[in-house]
């Protein structure tokens, strides 16, 4: 017979290449940490989120039961042990706040295919095939087993499940546990999973090998792209581009700006391959 | 006139160096970038040169003026040239004209290096070979492809 099933989304990480709070983060109307507590508290007795004890308070954090992080472990690793402290006995499903693409369909095909007689059940990395922990079941023999992983002085999680008993699932879909860490991650994640807004008339004037690659100076788009990153998304899947977002800059009406820059209908976007003056 | 130009025709720097002639300047450093037969192991037999001339000509003035901040001169000028460009040709023309030479030439280098990064301009090379290539756009988009590849293959190196 399989342990109970508890809920434990991780909201404790320090979102620095974020800037900002990560849990905050809001798709459509809910924040990150309500969407994907939510998406747990459908499948599990009980669902918490994690926090270290200086996030005890946070009004966004408050709302929900908590399990607080003790000792001085670091990383995601702290929150899945606390878990573990506090209800031995229980299997822990453990997500992270930070999969905008994460479904309730992902969810239950990892319920449904889950061994309690294995240590843990977790998905296969579309990218490196290794297990992916943060979206994963952690039966109750995990508990002893990782206490004693953290005790020889390490911490990744990932290689925790790597070294343990841990039946491997390939994603039904291959994008739906990307993470979302940087401002720029994050627009084209808000295009995906928001519905689409009304569109914006925007004008792209083309140069150098980019003029080449698209077969013009200038064209007219409708779009629904609300951020110069999105834009060039779009755009390079229709003219095939070859550079990418980081190689280059972005000019709105003729002025340097982020990718994350919102557009407005009637702006002149540019993009600016790698210059080469002198 | 704006003290950042650009020029679709050949840059001839003796008018660009009147400009500057001034009683209170006792030193004039110049440098002049010319279109060079061989870049990168491979034969050139000529270059194209493309900008985005509205920011461009904004960017270039705001070097100028830093330079003039940072090395305390008044007097500066680059004109960068677009369009087809022959062997020897100028490609870009620096002029700092100053009481002394030091701030001359320290005015003049922070100038031609700034520009190469900064403004948006492109430099398309046209090989012996007939092949053809815009400078630091077409390796760097092959090499980034293979960056990519290596990155994700050892994401996460575990033992």
């Amino acid at each position: 017979m399989s342990a109970p099933l508890y809920g434990l989304v991780l909201a404790g990480g320090r979102s620095t290449r974020m800037g900002s709070d990560k849990a905050a983060i809001r798709y459509g109307d809910r924040t990150q940490l309500e969407r994907a507590a939510d998406l747990l508290r459908a499948v599990t007795h009980e669902t918490f989120v994690s926090v270290r004890p200086d996030q005890v308070s946070d009004p966004l954090r408050a709302r929900f039961p908590q399990i607080v992080d003790t000792g001085d472990i670091e990383g995601p690793a702290a929150g899945i042990h606390a878990a573990q402290l506090a209800r031995p006995d229980a299997a822990w499903l453990v997500v992270a706040c930070d999969l905008p693409y994460l479904t309730a369909a992902t969810i239950s095909h990892l319920l449904a295919h889950r061994d309690p007689s294995r240590v843990a059940t977790a998905y296969r990395s579309s990218h490196d095939g290794l297990p992916e922990p943060l979206c994963a079941v952690y039966e109750p023999a995990a508990g002893p087993a990782l206490q004693q992983f953290l005790s020889t002085g390490r911490n990744c999680p990932r290689k925790f499940l790597i070294n343990s008993d841990t039946l491997l699932l390939t994603q039904p879909d291959p994008e739906t546990l990307e993470n979302v860490n940087t401002p720029v991650e994050l627009a084209l994640a808000r295009q995906r999973v928001e519905p689409a807004t009304e569109k914006r008339a925007i004008r792209v004037q083309y140069y150098a090998l980019l003029r080449e690659q698209a077969g013009r100076r200038d064209e007219s788009v409708e779009t629904a792209a609300r951020t110069p990153v999105e834009l060039f998304r779009e755009l390079s899947n229709r003219h095939h581009f070859t550079l990418q977002p980081a190689m280059l800059k972005v000019a709105v009406n003729a002025q340097f700006q982020d990718w994350t820059h919102p557009l407005a209908s009637g702006d002149v976007v540019v993009f600016i391959p790698p210059v080469a003056g002198g | 006139m704006s003290r950042f130009r650009f020029s679709h025709e050949p840059v001839d720097p003796a008018p660009l160096r009147e400009e500057l002639l001034h009683p209170t300047c006792g030193g004039f450093a110049s440098f002049e970038g010319w279109v060079r037969d061989h870049n990168e192991g491979q034969a050139v037999t000529r270059l194209e040169y493309e900008a985005f001339e509205q920011l461009g000509l904004r960017e270039g003035e705001k070097i100028i003026a830093e330079a003039c901040e940072r090395f305390g001169v008044s007097r500066a000028l680059c004109v960068h040239r677009l369009g087809d460009l022959g062997l020897r040709e100028v490609a870009v023309w620096v002029g700092v004209a100053a009481p002394h030479r030091d701030e001359a030439f320290r005015a003049c280098r922070y100038i031609i290096d700034e520009v190469k990064h900064r403004v948006p301009i492109w430099k398309k090379e046209h090989y012996a070979s007939g092949d053809s290539g815009w400078v630091n756009c077409e390796r760097c988009a092959a090499d980034a492809h293979s960056h990519e590849a290596h990155e994700h293959a050892h994401a996460h190196v575990h033992d």
